[in-house]
């Protein structure tokens, strides 16, 4: 037993150093050289001012402004951290059976309706469920269109003017083949605002 | 489902599997003391440490001495993390100033990454410092898979040595271990995720002005987002590596800051199974019959491939209750629209597959028979690819029960690669197959019978069932996802589920050095014509007959009472 316990201190020691400090530094290290707007949270800064992260959502419920994906963080929508009640990124976890995940739908079809009621359009899921951070950045290309009549009406803006907004800030499959085509909610309401 | 939905699995598995040769002759290399290309760098470390802690590397151990020097070095990592998480409010790198964790937190956690479960009863942005992160998980993370790797070695060693009662030497597997073969790999997949905007960062979390605004739950106008950053990236490569699956955030590898795009995505689920798969090779080519590793990996691979397929296809089929509702689409609840629902179920699979844990949605909102696949996958035993080492030492136990079977069937001496499987090997074998089966079974009966364990249930009806199983199912296999909606971080669940983390991964472990201790005793036998080969199709449909069976014998009474029951109550 003896005879091990000095390797086991030893190599604790060291591989703690190598690993746990020596590793996570140099990775840092080089992140902040090389990709230093990544490695700090992807933030969009125009003329000097900071409107959030290009990866992190935000809330929407604006007729005017294209809506994100529910939100299911505590305290309120697109909670990334908050420091007073120690609440964060999180998803429903609704199981399908769930009233209340049928009753968040609901109320979503609900909104939906109601601030664009000529609109007949299936709507898509992405619209009415939340995501598993419950900052999703993100919605389909399908939920984008579906919402380009109530944005369009809201702004007095031309329909074909506001889809080739929303083309524009559509990300494609990337390689052409990898996810899932999607519309940055954020930088696309940035530009309706006139703000890019 | 459109072709993208063929492309994407089709294209991971096939890269997964030419991966795993390359990677599988260097772990070769790495254990049998050969040169190589990273040795001008390390092998000058490996020499300081060996040097620092007075070992000889050419000495080697007894399986007893073997598993002491495992579970000394196992201890201490357990007090380390535990005290270090206790004390964390006056150690520096905490720049959110969060305070000391309650000791059932600590003692779960601790015990969680030792056993590389990575079951995650706390959220990480609101609860660890940056140099408990660090220093103790992250640490944990190599040290737990390179654990896993040694006793691997270790069984491999048993295999093919006859006659002596020397298995290796813990420390220079461990060493190596991490030196070699986890730090480079996780340096160059960190360095990938940040390019893609996973962050490294060790300053303050960012405040930033809302768009739009919102209002909080009393109804006060929220104008200011908060964005958790950290050094993620250095961590999440060897989570996903190592098959710990600890993740740096609350919401794991599903937040946009810890897994960013498609590409992340694909690099983080391909460093998932990439050595789990490669170590197959490896252990065909220190057995020296490549063709026994190939028959392994088969095997595995057919069942994989089966059971993406279900959930892939219940994913996309949906939840009819929101179809119902005049929406179309299958099951995004959880999900994220970048990844959307192949590679979320693609992920469930293979997060499952091998003890990982680490998630990409949140599989408490998958469909029924979507969320089944995940628990039944871990109730296999973690042997489809399984952790890192471990997995590949499961299924090994596996093989044993496969030849002894089929040796009774037709009155033989079953027998494995030249040596006599007797009953202390099938003992051993039996152990790792029962404990991890009676651990979940009786602490999900527990649970289920307390006012504790049901007090913080959070869905009703059989998911609430399914999220206790699946609590249970997930600690025993040291795999660490949830069904995240159960209340874990609370005194009864920190405990119960830290001592089922514990009783199965060392329950394993130890039976499996033992089962090498003995099998390096024995003699060599030649191949004769009642010989049954272990490389041929029969055996890799034989060997799948024995796991399936096995795994839905013991677990199909109680996945009827959960997921099936569920299942049945969607289509009412």
């Amino acid at each position: 037993m003896n005879t091990q316990l000095r390797p086991a201190l030893t190599i604790f020691a060291l591989l703690t150093v190598i690993t746990g400090v020596i590793y996570p530094l140099t990775v840092t290290g080089i992140a902040q050289l090389v990709f230093p707007n990544q490695a700090n949270g992807s933030l969009i800064t125009i003329d000097g001012k900071t409107y959030g992260s290009e990866l992190i959502g935000q809330q929407f419920d604006d007729p005017k402004y294209f809506w994100g994906r529910l939100s299911a963080t505590g305290t309120f929508p697109y909670n990334a951290f908050n420091a007073e009640n120690l609440t964060a990124s999180s998803g429903s976890n609704y199981g399908p059976l769930n009233p209340a995940l049928i009753d968040a739908a609901q109320a979503r079809v609900d909104a939906l309706k109601a601030a664009d009621p000529d609109n007949t359009l299936p709507i898509p899921v992405d619209l009415v469920t939340a995501s598993g951070s419950g900052l999703d950045p993100h919605i389909s290309v399908a939920a984008a269109l579906y919402q380009v009549h109530r944005v369009a009406s809201a702004r007095g803006l031309s329909e074909a003017d506001v889809v080739a907004l929303v083309n524009q800030f559509t990300e494609g499959r990337q390689f052409g083949f990898l996810g899932e085509p999607c519309v940055n909610v954020l930088l696309l309401n940035l530009a309706l605002d006139g703000i890019e | 489902m459109n072709i993208y939905d063929w492309i994407q699995p089709i294209f991971y598995i096939t890269v997964l599997l030419l991966l795993a040769k390359p990677l599988g002759s260097y772990m070769a290399r790495v254990y049998q003391n050969e040169r190589l290309f990273l040795d001008p760098i390390l092998a000058p470390v490996e020499r300081f440490i060996y040097r620092a802690s007075g070992i000889d590397s050419k000495s080697e151990m007894t399986w007893k001495t073997y598993a002491l020097a495992m579970f000394l070095f196992n201890i201490l990592g357990l007090l380390f993390v535990y005290l270090l998480q206790r004390v964390q409010g006056f150690l520096p790198l905490n720049p959110q100033g969060l305070g000391a964790i309650t000791p059932d937190s600590s003692w779960n956690t601790a015990v969680s990454f030792i056993t590389n479960t990575n079951w995650q009863g706390y959220s990480g942005e609101t609860t660890m410092s940056c140099f408990t992160q660090m220093l103790g998980l992250t640490v944990q993370n190599f040290v737990s898979a390179a654990t896993g790797m040694a006793v691997l070695v270790a069984l491999i060693r048993g295999i093919i040595r006859h006659t002596t009662k020397e298995i290796g030497n813990f420390w220079v597997d461990l060493t190596k271990s991490t030196l070699y073969i986890l730090l480079p790999l996780s340096l160059v997949v960190a360095l990938a995720l940040v390019s893609q905007g996973v962050v490294q960062t060790f300053s303050e979390y960012q405040t930033v002005s809302m768009l739009q605004g919102t209002t909080d739950a009393d109804g006060n106008a929220v104008t200011e987002q908060v964005i958790a950053v950290g050094p993620a990236a250095s961590q999440v490569a060897i989570k996903q590596l190592g098959t710990n699956g600890g993740g740096f955030f609350n919401v794991n590898s599903a937040h946009p800051l810890e897994n960013s795009t498609p590409l992340s995505n694909f690099i983080e689920m391909l460093s998932l199974l990439l050595i789990p798969v490669a170590l197959c090779y490896t252990y065909g080519k220190m057995i020296g019959d490549t063709k026994q590793g190939w028959a392994l990996l088969t095997a595995m691979t057919i069942i994989f491939v089966a059971l993406i397929g279900v959930a892939v296809w219940a994913e996309h089929a949906g939840n009819p209750a929101i179809q119902a509702l005049g929406v179309v689409g299958g099951n995004m609840e959880g999900k994220e629209a970048r990844f959307g629902i192949t590679t979320s179920a693609l992920w469930a699979t293979a997060t499952t597959a091998v003890s990982n844990g680490a998630v990409n949605s949140m599989l408490d909102s998958f469909t029924p028979l979507g969320g089944l696949v995940p628990m039944w996958l871990m109730q296999l035993g973690e042997i489809i690819y399984g952790g890192v080492g471990s997995g590949l030492y499961g299924m090994l136990a596996f093989v044993i029960i496969a030849v002894f079977i089929a040796g009774l069937m037709v009155g033989r001496t079953p027998e494995y690669l030249g040596k006599k499987i007797e009953a202390y090997e099938m003992k051993m074998a039996s152990i790792v197959i029962l404990v991890p089966l009676v651990t979940v079974l009786v602490g999900t009966a527990i649970a289920l019978m307390s006012e504790a364990g049901r007090a913080t249930i959070y869905n009703p009806s059989a998911h609430g069932f399914s999220e206790v199983l699946y609590a249970f199912t997930s600690t025993a296999a040291n795999n660490g996802s949830a069904f995240a909606g159960l209340g874990a971080n609370n005194p009864f669940y920190n405990t119960a589920l830290g001592l089922a983390m514990l009783l199965a991964r060392y329950w394993l472990a130890i039976p499996i050095l033992a089962i090498a201790g003995s099998l390096a005793n024995k003699k060599k036998i030649p191949v004769g014509s009642g010989t049954l080969p272990t490389h041929t199709p029969l055996f890799i449909g034989w060997l799948i007959g024995v796991i399936v069976i096995v795994g839905a014998l013991s677990y199909l009474p109680a996945l009827a009472l959960g997921p099936i029951v569920e299942h049945l109550l969607m289509f009412k």
